[in-house]
Parts: structure tokens; C-alpha cells; sequence
């Protein structure tokens, strides 16, 4: 059995599943406190299934809480900074397009040094040890405790990365090292940009992870855990000490894999409607496509993959005009329930118009029998018009895309929409977060430049990508012979003699359950990837 | 006479550049940082007017050479360029007036601007391109008889080059071999020539265009207009006169392989209504053909360019994805690019094509017909 747990800003969904069962679902609400909240998920989803702790194999949280550190700027350590690459790059040192409220939060102490390579593997210019030790002494001297540290072309060359952590580390056996070629793809800033995010957030990092794992110990679950991350795919709790930055945008992610999963789809549309907003996105192959482009963390540039999300304010709060009929923006939100007519409030909302129209029982009924039938029937099918717009904007094939509709606003939505071959609704949508989190796997990611020529192959280097990926996956924890690879991108690199390409595949396969139960001594395998 | 670009011209013009990069000459972010960081520091970049110089002064163009992928990896030291240009004066034996963009599309827009902070320099509303293309010799000044050599090329590390070749293709294949051996991405001033013959030859004007394309953008995303009709009303005063969208509709399919160091390719979209509706652009770097069944819509060196649907952002070749919503919007060439011996030097010809160049308001009122 599995539990899984998705801490969101106001509520902490939890469900517990049995295979691809689920056996309890609870909502609560989200404490300051980490540990609050979970433990009474937990005693609630315990206790409504009087479940044998010991047959819980692993719980999977996803959390808000980095995403909210950097938003805020609270909760960040000071942070050092340390980018290998003189003479390039210093007319742009690091964190130079970052907003200064973040610059302040982090206090960074920025240092410029020796080292890099170039495209094809040569140096730029040697490590220089000495000055790494005058790095770590200032370090020291500040009071930095957790260091960032990036070097030109290192997901090509880890090694002077690998190097200067180990000098560093010499110096100083407690510093944290976050090293950007374990973080993010080719790019500088933006790679450099996600190992400080990563870094400033490791002190907080262990507290969340002691936090959840002392949830745990509190109900008597002794179960390995698991985080969510962006891409769908979860780590283990050491490795999120180590990278919480994967956690970002978890949320939607888990939300759109629980909802198919739910409906048992793997190619769909999948559409949460809350109080005041809908979201669409597209799930291929299970996975959430993923947006283009570079993705704004808290007003940081990165080149993490999020999901491609599409968002139009429509939901259950939602104010009605009547001539003509238009829907929203504007919303009530969390003041629905005092409010919209159904409640006895004085605002027609979208909620209303779905009671009246008989799609849901929310509240009194009969405070909305008044409304004229016709301005209900062209209310309804004005919203669910305007859904399958969006799903249209969103389908890429010619292939009639399914939708599973989700969320407390999906009430909202008749049974059939326009255009669309088949509408699902289905059980514990109102939870798909946490079951999102819930059923997550485990992956491995290759990002890297190639160089094809007369020795190697595009298929040779293919091959190699995949083998990587799939080895990859297999250390951080999957059943080796479930691991497929779901994505293969190649990106022929302009201007480059060799014709180099750039490759990115991922490889995801299921928690291997058993070397998870079995694993709770120190160095588990793929806990140093 | 003349103006100094201000941070928020300065980010109008990145974009506008962007757009005029027709899917290449690499983003314009990592150059917007390098003159954002100068102008912070409080050094000025002084945009002149082509008729603002003697006719005897000096200008020397300034550019990047390479890969963009490099560039956004290998930052630049801030002492390359400058180390370019200090070089060809040193051959030359005289002094910069002034530098200007050998390419108003794309990265290239920013780093004249760079230059021109570091040194003082004023930088000439002006460029050789009119657009991005992917080599040295496709300019307007090769074809109005401008000779790229002498040029000067140098790396992050210092090391400087000149090249004197005897015609501007063997130019930029001795230059594009030592970029590589330079680390992939270098620093150069080419098409060393006089204020009188930059004003014969180049096509002027397009810094300002690319800041007012812009603007434009900023200005319909604030007040919600349509980007394409606003973008259209723009270039009606300009030189490039017409703007127009082509298709609207979704990425369906994206092909690239990478054929001598340039990345080739087609992308092929569907019409949001009808999924049979199709238009497909063959790209090299930048934007080549865009066909809509068999029949061609726009063609090089005309501007083909490729924006979010929603957002009016240029997207780039390299962006282009499987399930991206986008509207191509055309612009026409100025006539300077436009006459028989440009046409051989950058028309469709030099890219392989075997379809004669025509103009793409006329192919546009054809269709109509």
C-alpha cells in the first residue's frame, strides 16, 4: 500500500491506495508547522481504514513549501556562490538578472574563479586549488554553510564541478554543495540560476524532510519517503535534502497524472476547475507536456521543464452577467458559501447556475428555482463551450482528445461538451493531487551535447543517451525491467563543426517497493546520484 | 541629432530584434544583460542617425560569431569585442568613428550597443543584413561592392586575428574555422569601410525599426490588442512597409537534422479550424519557404517569421516544438534587398531553392485573387 500526500498552501490532501485501489481519501487543513497538518491526514486516513501500518510500503508527499520559500523569500540560507570559468563569462557574473529582494534574501557571496570548458571538452583554463581555498576560507569567515556551484559546458565535463567541490569540501567537511550540472541542462545562467535556488533552500530542506519523517514516527509509520517532482517522477528523502528545487511545480503535475490515472487514460485532456480559475493541459503517454521556453521561478529565470498549462478565469465562484451571457473572471471565491444565491447570498454565480440547471446539489436549491430556463440552459452551455476551447487550443493531433474533468468546480460542467468524443468525472477527483503523488515513479533524465562523426553514429549516441537514461532510473530506484523510455528530444546544435546535437531522453520505470522496504539502512544505491 | 538608448528602449529593441532574427540569429537575452549591466553602470550607448558622420569617418562594424548554443553557455569575458575592434584599428592603422551592426536580427542587434558602451563609441541606426542570416558574405554591403576584409576576429581569452581573403566567401570560411578553434563563439569587426559608403549600401534604419517592433508588442500585450495588427500598422511608415499574417494554427510535426555545422529543417503546422489546412516552413538557421499546400506564401529574403499565438513573443527554429501555438507572420525586404544582385547574394538561389523570389505582398494578392 501506498500513501500519498500533496501539502498545498491552504489544504493537505492525503489518500492511501492498495495497488491501483483507493481505499480512504481525507482533506484537512494545511499548519504553519510541518509536521500539524500531515499528522492529522494521517491519524484520519489511519484511523477511517483501520490500516496495518506495517503494510504501508512507501508514502509520497508533494509540498509547496520551497516553491513558497522563494516566492516569500523567507527561509533562505546565505549562500555562496562559486562559478568556474575565467576569462569567460565575466561580463555577466552570477545572479545578475535576479530581483534584489531575493538578492538581499540570500546575501550571496559571489566568486569568479579559474576553470571551465569549452564545447568540445578542452579547458578554458586549469582549476586553481589555491584560489578555491580562498574561496572556502571567506566562506568560512562568512558564515556560508551551503554553496552553489556551476562551471562552463559541465553537463558535457562534470569533472572540474566534481573538483573544486571536493577542494572546498577539504577545507571545510560540513558545507553543503549543490552542483549545477546535477541540476540543470545547457544554459549557464539559467543552470547556475536553479543551483543558488537549490542551494539557498538545503537548510530548509532538512527541516521539511525531518519534519515529514517525524509525521511518520508520530502515527507509527515506518515507511521510506518519497517527494514529488516537477516532472512527474519522485526522489527519495535523501536526495531531496539534497536537490529541493526538483520539487517545484509538483502540484499541477500530480494533479493531472492523478486525474488520468483515475480515469485510466493516458493520453487525454485533463480540466481542474476550483473557485476562480480552470486549468487545461495534456497528458501524453501519462506525462504532462511540458512547456517551452525558459520558466520564471519567483521572478528567477530557469530551464526547468513545467507543465504546459493553459489557465482562464472560470470556476465555481464565478459571477454571471446575463446580456449578454459571459461567465467570469470575476469570482466570489472562498466567499461562495456566503455568497452565491444557493447559500442565500445575492451573487448569481457559476455554482448557481449549475444547481438550477440540476448538475449539482450544492446548498438550497430552491433559492435558484426562480431563474428563467432559458438564461440557465445558455448559461451552461456558455461555460461548457468555453472549456472545450480551451481543449481545442490544446489538442495537437487531429485525434478527438478525451477530457477528464476535475476539481470542485467540475460540478460545473454538463455531460457532454462540444467537440469532445467523452467527458469523465471520475471518483476522488477532488483528491487527484494526492493520488497524483501517490502513484509517481521513478526516472532518470540524460541532457548533454553529442558530437556525431565519422566514428560515432546519430544511433550510436542514441543508444548511449538511452542506455544512460535507463541506467539512470534503475540507480535512483526502479524495477529495471519496467523502465521505458518516455522522451527522446534531439536538438541539432547550429555552427558547430562535428555536427554536434544535443540530446535529451528520460527514462521512467516503477518504485521498486521491495528495495524501498528494504533499504532503510545507511547508502542506499541510489541515493548518491 | 542622435539619442541614448534607455533601459526600457533597450528592452523594446531586444524583442523587435528578436522578431526581425525571422526564427535565428540566436535570442537577443544574453546580449539585452550585457548592455542592461553597462547602462546600469552608468555608461551611455549613443544611437546616430547614417547621416550624422563625415563622409570620410570610419565605421566598423561589430558582430558575434558562432554558435548561439555556446554563447548562452560560454558567456562572454567582455574582453573580446573590444579586443576586435582594438585590433582592426591597430591594422588599419586609423580610429573607429563610430560601429553598427552587420545584422539587425537576432543576438547581433545587442553587441554594436556592447561595444559601443565599453569604448564610447556611437553606434550607427543601420545594419548590412536588414534581418538575421547565417553568413558574413550575405550582406548589403558585399553586394554593393563593399569588401569584408580586412577583418578582425578574437576570443574571450584575448587572442585576435585579422583575415585579409580575397573574396568574402573564403572570408567567412577562414573566420568560421577559427571561431571553432576560438571556442565556438568570437568576436569580430568586418566591413571596415567609410560614413558615405555606409549610407550607399546599408539598409537604415532598423535599429530604431527593431525598438519601435518592439514597443509595439509591449504596447498590444498591455492594452490586450492583437499583436499582428498592431505589428502590421507599424511597419506601414516603414521601409518594410508590409506586415501580414500568413497562417494561424498549431505545431504539428518538426523535422531537423544538421547538415554542415547549419541546422535544417521543416516545421509543419494545421489550421486551428481545419486540421487539413496546412502550412510548412523549410528553415536553415533562419526561416527560408513557407508553403501552404504546394503553393509558396513567402520566400527569402522576405521576413518569415514565427510568434506565440497569444503572446505575440518570436519563438526561434531552435524553440519550435511539437503542439506550440503559433501565428507566422511575413514583412516585406526593403528594396535595397530586394534588387537582382541582392537577390543572388541572399535571395532563394543562394539557399538552394529552386523558386524564383516574389515579393510577398504580391504573392499575398495573388492568393487573394
Amino acid at each position: 500500500m501506498r500513501v500519498g500526500i500533496d501539502v498545498g498552501g491552504t489544504h493537505t490532501d492525503a489518500v492511501i491506495m492498495d495497488g491501483t485501489t483507493v481505499l480512504a481519501e481525507t482533506k484537512t487543513a494545511t499548519t504553519p508547522d510541518v509536521t500539524g497538518g500531515i499528522v492529522t491526514a494521517l491519524r484520519r486516513l489511519l484511523g477511517a481504514g483501520a490500516v496495518d501500518r506495517g503494510r504501508i510500503a512507501a508514502v509520497m508527499i508533494g509540498t509547496t513549501h520551497f516553491t513558497n520559500a522563494l516566492v516569500t523569500g523567507r527561509n533562505l540560507a546565505p549562500t555562496g556562490v562559486v562559478r568556474l570559468a575565467l576569462p569567460a563569462t565575466a561580463a555577466l557574473p552570477p545572479l545578475v538578472d535576479w530581483p534584489a529582494r531575493l538578492r538581499e534574501a540570500i546575501r550571496p557571496s559571489v566568486h569568479l574563479c579559474q576553470g571551465g570548458h569549452e564545447f568540445d571538452g578542452r579547458p578554458i583554463s586549469p582549476l586553481d586549488r589555491d584560489e578555491l581555498r580562498r574561496v572556502a576560507a571567506e566562506l568560512h569567515a562568512r558564515g556560508v554553510d551551503t554553496v552553489a556551484v556551476s562551471s562552463v559546458f559541465s553537463p558535457v565535463n562534470t569533472e572540474l564541478e566534481e573538483q573544486a567541490a571536493s577542494v572546498l569540501l577539504d577545507e571545510l567537511p560540513h558545507l553543503r554543495v549543490s552542483l549545477s550540472h546535477q541540476i540543470g541542462r545547457v544554459g549557464l545562467l539559467e543552470r547556475e540560476n536553479a543551483t543558488i535556488v537549490n542551494a539557498c533552500l538545503r537548510d530548509l530542506a532538512d527541516r521539511i524532510v525531518d519534519g515529514f519523517a517525524a509525521a511518520l514516527r508520530e502515527v507509527g509509520v515506518d515507511a521510506p519517503l518519497f517527494l514529488s517532482q516537477n516532472d512527474g517522477t519522485l526522489m527519495d528523502a535523501d536526495h531531496t535534502r539534497r536537490h529541493p528545487v526538483r520539487t517545484f511545480a509538483s502540484g499541477p503535475t500530480n494533479s493531472m497524472r492523478g486525474a488520468a490515472f483515475l480515469a485510466g487514460r493516458a493520453n487525454c485532456a485533463v480540466v481542474d476547475i476550483g473557485g476562480t480559475t480552470t486549468d487545461v493541459g495534456v497528458l501524453a503517454d501519462g506525462y504532462p507536456r511540458a512547456a517551452t521556453g525558459e520558466v520564471d521561478i519567483g521572478g528567477v529565470r530557469t530551464n526547468f521543464r513545467m507543465p504546459d498549462v493553459l489557465s482562464i478565469g472560470l470556476g465555481g465562484g464565478s459571477h454571471v452577467r446575463t446580456s449578454p451571457i459571459e461567465v467570469g473572471p470575476e469570482s466570489v471565491g472562498y466567499e461562495l458559501t456566503r455568497r452565491a444565491l444557493v447559500f442565500g447570498g445575492r451573487t448569481l454565480t457559476a455554482t448557481d447556475l449549475a444547481v438550477a440547471a440540476g448538475l449539482a446539489d450544492i446548498g438550497d436549491a430552491s433559492l435558484v428555482r426562480h431563474l428563467d430556463r432559458d438564461l440557465v440552459r445558455r448559461g451552461v452551455a456558455w461555460m461548457a463551450s468555453r472549456v472545450a476551447d480551451q481543449v481545442e487550443r490544446m489538442r495537437v493531433s487531429a485525434d478527438p482528445l478525451p477530457v477528464i474533468v476535475v476539481g470542485g468546480g467540475s460540478v460545473l460542467m454538463p455531460p457532454e461538451l462540444p467537440g469532445v468524443p467523452s467527458v469523465h468525472r471520475p471518483g476522488h477527483h477532488a483528491v487527484a493531487n494526492a493520488i497524483g503523488a501517490a502513484i509517481g515513479q521513478i526516472g532518470g533524465d540524460v541532457d548533454r551535447l553529442f558530437a556525431v562523426n565519422t566514428g560515432v553514429s546519430r544511433e550510436d549516441v542514441l543508444e548511449r543517451a538511452r542506455a544512460e537514461a535507463v541506467e539512470r532510473a534503475v540507480a535512483a530506484g526502479a524495477v529495471p525491467g519496467s523502465v521505458e523510455i518516455v522522451e527522446i528530444d534531439e536538438i541539432h546544435v547550429a555552427y558547430l563543426p562535428g555536427n554536434a546535437v544535443r540530446v535529451r531522453v528520460k527514462a521512467v520505470g516503477e518504485l521498486d517497493l521491495g528495495r524501498a522496504r528494504t533499504s532503510d539502512e545507511e547508502d542506499r544505491p541510489w541515493a548518491t546520484t | 541629432m542622435g539619442h541614448d538608448l534607455t533601459l526600457d528602449g533597450l528592452r523594446d529593441l531586444a524583442e523587435g530584434a528578436a522578431l526581425l532574427g525571422t526564427g535565428g540569429g540566436g535570442d537577443p537575452y544574453i546580449g539585452r544583460l550585457l548592455v542592461e549591466r553597462q547602462l546600469r553602470a552608468g555608461r551611455t550607448v549613443r544611437i546616430i542617425g547614417v547621416d550624422e558622420l563625415p563622409d570620410d569617418a570610419l565605421v566598423l562594424p561589430s558582430a558575434m560569431m558562432g554558435a548561439p548554443t555556446v554563447f548562452v553557455e560560454k558567456l562572454p569575458s567582455g574582453a573580446g569585442n573590444v579586443a576586435a575592434l582594438r585590433a582592426l584599428e591597430r591594422h588599419l592603422g586609423r580610429t573607429a568613428a563610430a560601429t553598427m551592426p552587420i545584422e539587425c536580427g537576432g543576438l547581433n542587434s545587442m553587441m554594436p550597443l556592447l561595444l559601443g558602451a565599453q569604448t564610447g563609441l556611437p553606434v550607427v541606426d543601420a545594419d548590412g543584413m536588414g534581418r538575421a542570416f547565417p553568413e558574413l558574405q550575405m550582406e548589403t554591403f558585399a553586394v554593393y561592392g563593399v569588401s569584408g576584409s580586412p577583418m578582425s576576429i578574437a576570443s574571450d581569452h584575448g587572442d585576435t586575428g585579422i583575415i585579409d581573403a580575397v573574396d568574402n566567401r573564403r572570408m567567412e570560411w577562414l573566420a568560421r574555422a577559427m571561431t571553432i578553434q576560438m571556442g565556438g563563439a568570437a568576436y569580430i569587426c568586418d566591413y571596415p569601410m567609410d560614413a558615405a559608403t555606409v549610407r550607399r549600401t546599408a539598409v537604415p534604419g532598423t535599429l530604431t525599426l527593431a525598438r519601435r517592433l518592439g514597443a509595439t508588442l509591449r504596447q498590444a500585450r498591455a492594452a490586450h490588442a492583437d499583436p499582428f495588427e498592431a505589428l502590421a500598422g507599424t511597419l506601414a511608415d516603414t521601409i518594410y512597409s508590409h506586415g501580414m499574417v500568413l497562417f494561424a494554427g498549431k505545431v504539428i510535426d518538426v523535422e531537423r537534422r544538421t547538415v554542415d555545422g547549419f541546422a535544417r529543417g521543416r516545421v509543419t503546422m494545421a489550421a486551428l479550424d481545419d486540421p487539413g489546412d496546412r502550412l510548412e516552413i523549410t528553415f536553415q538557421n533562419e526561416h527560408l519557404v513557407a508553403r501552404r499546400g504546394t503553393r509558396v506564401v513567402a520566400i527569402v529574403p522576405d521576413l518569415i517569421c514565427t510568434l506565440n499565438s497569444e503572446t505575440g513573443a518570436p519563438v526561434t527554429t531552435e524553440a519550435l516544438a511539437y503542439g506550440q501555438r503559433l501565428t507566422v507572420f511575413a514583412i516585406s525586404t526593403p528594396d535595397i534587398m530586394r534588387a537582382p544582385e541582392a537577390l543572388r547574394c541572399f535571395g532563394p538561389s543562394a539557399f538552394g531553392l529552386s523558386e524564383e523570389y516574389t515579393p510577398v505582398e504580391r504573392l499575398a494578392a495573388a492568393a487573394r485573387a
